[in-house]
């Protein structure tokens, strides 16, 4: 099956030169591996600060952490898991698996790669620095002006998070004019953009979204640090200036941020269903062009998060009725995917098992999404732990379950062995138990009126049990991580050779050896359908005859 | 880089899917300039938030402009982009010599537009005292102004080092494609330039 051969292996080179080839590599592979190095690190590392919150919310009146500890705790959490964490594995994945996908043999633009990886990285560690000021910024990761103002926040803290998102951000702009161009213009032959494996179609809209609204963010960090180091008045209402455009900025950024984070995600998915329920899949035509649908609304819909800040209510009422919209798309996608598994022969592996949680849990999440577009309620639950619980199931229910089908579909082919089943199984369980009495206690504590980001609560309020479940959740979810984590280091050593293509699936990443030979492919592939392993392994029934 | 798919004239991969059929490069320089527009669309946006207040506040745009200096410098910059057609195309016809001296043009004009902005922010400064931090008006327009003056900076360092390499001839006829892509973004920046102009000076007055 293998299209190239098998590397010579190479003489045991000493550490120094195995660093070196890893610090200026320009293979798409290797930077792909150390995006998703450093986005498993910063995972641990914002699990880390929301254990530090879990464990202050513990107890009402709690004096466990210092309350500026705590806000700087969720100011990190956030950013870590958005810009340090989302954005890099994605990144990392699809600059692995997508010039794999397409049949080439590198990204359009191997330095410019490189740069985005350096750069993002160091964004991350600059953003950190921040500690080093005597602590982090205080500000929340959507960070509303005018709290982020020098008077409010007068150390150089909040600088050293612009500085570092800003850095951050024009790595994310690279990779994706990186990612755009390779999908347009280094596919195989005969590869018409409806031959597109799902998983590249949504990573290229995800691309194309982070081309749009990064760059805004990027002009309103611009603003708020001439606010804070040159006098400059953008956020400052004092003089004129306008905190409210702080809002619309930001989130003309942050919520297609919310797509492009879950957008490869459903491309994950999309590839593992299919293979692990031995189906085409249902409908690609409406996944993908669903893609297209949720890409282009999800530029419309930003002020949703800003429903109580006193619209007009035709504002309000088109922001209303934009997020309803965009919920179809998304519902589209649903109804695709189980109309694929429904019938299936599945193969409950790992990957599968991750992508059924999936399936699951993101319609909760969207469904408490279509509840807070509702905008009289959310007039009530605004900035309550009703969002918190929202977003993160919709972030942690749908990118990060989706990541895991994923990672689990690709390891064999990155790695050349098989992940532990077992171990993987143990993970599942306890990051579903542990996530749904994380989030789900969290509803019912918004709903019963508890604001987020408060460091402690009143006795009174019935607020403690709900708590006390989601920080017990929390505990049950923990070791989940560390499990994945060791998953895959343990395995690298230990697992069992995975061959070429272990899951018999059907796009061209499996047609080359695992792991993929620095070049990928020794000919360049030509398909004829959207399935070309298929019909290199049953040419008397090739898919091409039916497309 | 993969040889796949058939090559057009500079080099690149033509797209299987006949739907783009430019190489690398342009396809790669027209995403990021799609990027470079939604930034510069947000400090436009900016701009135009706070134009009724920037206005009323003294010192204010109907006071402080002298358009004759900055008719000039932009006469200069939209000229520019016709004297960088004109050196692309005379690079496409082999004249070398044509190519420097239109491509050198170019140069001079965007330092000459550089110059006027000086000039200008000198002006604003010294006689008016209008700093980024005077008031609003200062704040948007120096933020805006400054970031176009920097995108035109980077042109003129950029066609510089082109310049330096035709001279040279590492550009030659025979890979054009790097030219023509600076073009583009020379182009662009003029573009935006035409906005910025009609919001600042004829509208923002």
């Amino acid at each position: 099956m293998a299209i190239a051969e098998r590397e010579p292996a190479l003489e045991r080179l000493p550490w120094t030169a195995v660093l070196h080839d890893w610090v200026t590599t320009v293979d798409h592979k290797k930077i792909g591996s150390i995006y998703f190095l450093m986005a498993v690190v910063f995972l641990v590392i914002g699990g880390a600060e929301a254990l530090v919150m879990r464990f202050q919310l513990l107890w009402p009146e709690s004096r466990a952490v210092p309350p500026d500890v705590f806000n700087q705790m969720f100011t990190m959490h956030g950013t870590t898991m958005i810009f340090f964490v989302a954005m890099p594995i994605l990144a990392g994945i699809a600059n692995y698996i997508v010039p794999l996908q397409i049949g080439a043999r590198d990204m359009a633009f191997p330095r410019l790669n490189a740069l985005g990886l350096w750069v993002t990285l160091f964004g991350a560690i600059l953003a950190y620095f921040s500690f080093a000021t005597g602590g982090a910024p205080a500000i929340g990761w959507f960070a509303y002006a005018p709290l982020t103002e020098h008077t409010f926040s007068r150390s150089a803290a909040a600088d050293f998070w612009i500085l570092g998102l800003l850095v951050s951000g024009v790595g994310s702009v690279s990779g994706a004019i990186n990612l755009v161009t390779t999908v347009l213009t280094l596919r195989c032959p005969a590869m018409t953009l409806r031959k597109i494996p799902l998983y590249t179609w949504m990573a290229f809209w995800a691309n194309v979204q982070i081309l749009f609204a990064l760059p805004p963010l990027t002009a309103a960090l611009i603003m708020l640090l001439f606010d804070r180091n040159l006098g400059a008045h953008f956020f400052d209402a004092q003089a004129g200036g306008s905190p409210y455009l702080w809002q619309h900025l930001f989130w003309f950024f942050g919520h297609p941020e919310v797509y492009i984070v879950v957008l490869p995600a459903f491309g994950m998915v999309s590839e593992v269903i299919p293979v692990f329920s031995r189906k085409v899949i249902f409908g690609y035509e409406f996944v993908a062009a669903s893609t297209v649908a949720i890409a282009f609304i999800s530029f419309g819909v930003w002020a949703h998060h800003m429903f109580a800040v006193g619209m007009s209510r035709t504002v309000d009422i088109f922001f209303g009725a934009m997020s309803f919209l965009i919920a179809i798309p998304t519902g589209v996608k649903l109804f695709n995917w189980l109309a694929t598994v429904y019938g299936g022969r599945w193969r409950m592996a790992a990957p599968m098992l991750f992508s059924l949680g999936f399936l699951s849990m993101f319609v909760i999440g969207g469904l408490t999404g279509i509840i807070l577009a509702v905008v009289p309620v959310d007039f009530q639950l605004t900035d309550s732990y009703f969002v918190v619980g929202h977003f993160h199931w919709v972030l942690i229910g749908g990118t990060l379950i989706g990541l895991f089908a994923g990672v689990y579909y690709w390891y064999p082919k990155v790695t050349g062995r098989m992940y532990s089943e077992r171990l993987a199984r143990w993970q599942f369980w306890l990051f579903l138990i542990g996530f749904v009495l994380t989030f789900g206690p969290m509803h019912i504590s918004g709903m019963l009126g508890m604001p987020r980001r408060i460091y402690t609560y009143p006795v009174d309020r019935g607020w403690a049990l709900w708590n006390q479940v989601a920080s017990l959740g929390a505990l049950i979810q923990a070791p989940s991580y560390l499990i994945f984590v060791w998953n895959l280091f343990i395995s690298l050593k230990s697992g069992a050779p995975a061959g070429d293509d272990p899951w018999d699936a059907w796009t061209l990443e499996w047609a080359t050896t695992s792991p993929p030979p620095s070049y990928n492919f020794e000919t360049i592939p030509t398909v004829r359908s959207r399935r070309p392993l298929w019909d290199l392994k049953h040419p008397d029934d090739p898919d091409w005859k039916y497309e | 880089m993969a040889p796949a798919g058939r090559s057009d004239s500079d080099g690149g991969t033509l797209s299987p899917g006949h739907l783009v059929t430019l190489s690398p490069v342009k396809v790669g320089m027209l995403t990021f300039l799609g990027s470079e527009a939604a930034f510069f669309g947000t400090l436009i946006m900016a701009y135009v938030y706070f134009l009724r207040q920037t206005t009323q506040e003294e010192p204010n745009p109907s006071q402080v402009f002298r358009l004759p200096m900055i008719l000039a410098a932009s006469a200069c910059l939209f000229s520019s982009s016709a004297t960088i057609h004109v050196a692309e195309k005379a690079l496409r016809r082999k004249s070398q010599e044509a190519f420097l001296g239109w491509w050198g043009l170019t140069i001079v004009l965007g330092l000459l537009f550089l110059l006027g902005t000086g000039l200008e922010w000198k002006n604003l400064i010294g006689r008016w005292g209008l700093t980024i931090s005077r008031n609003l008006f200062g704040t948007t327009y120096f933020t805006l102004v400054g970031f176009h003056a920097l995108h035109v900076t980077i042109g003129v360092i950029v066609m510089s080092i082109v310049f330096g390499l035709a001279r040279s001839r590492q550009i030659t006829a025979g890979n054009v494609t790097g030219v023509e892509v600076v073009s583009w973004y020379w182009h662009f920046v003029d573009g935006v330039w035409v906005v910025v102009f009609t919001l600042v000076y004829v509208v923002g007055r």
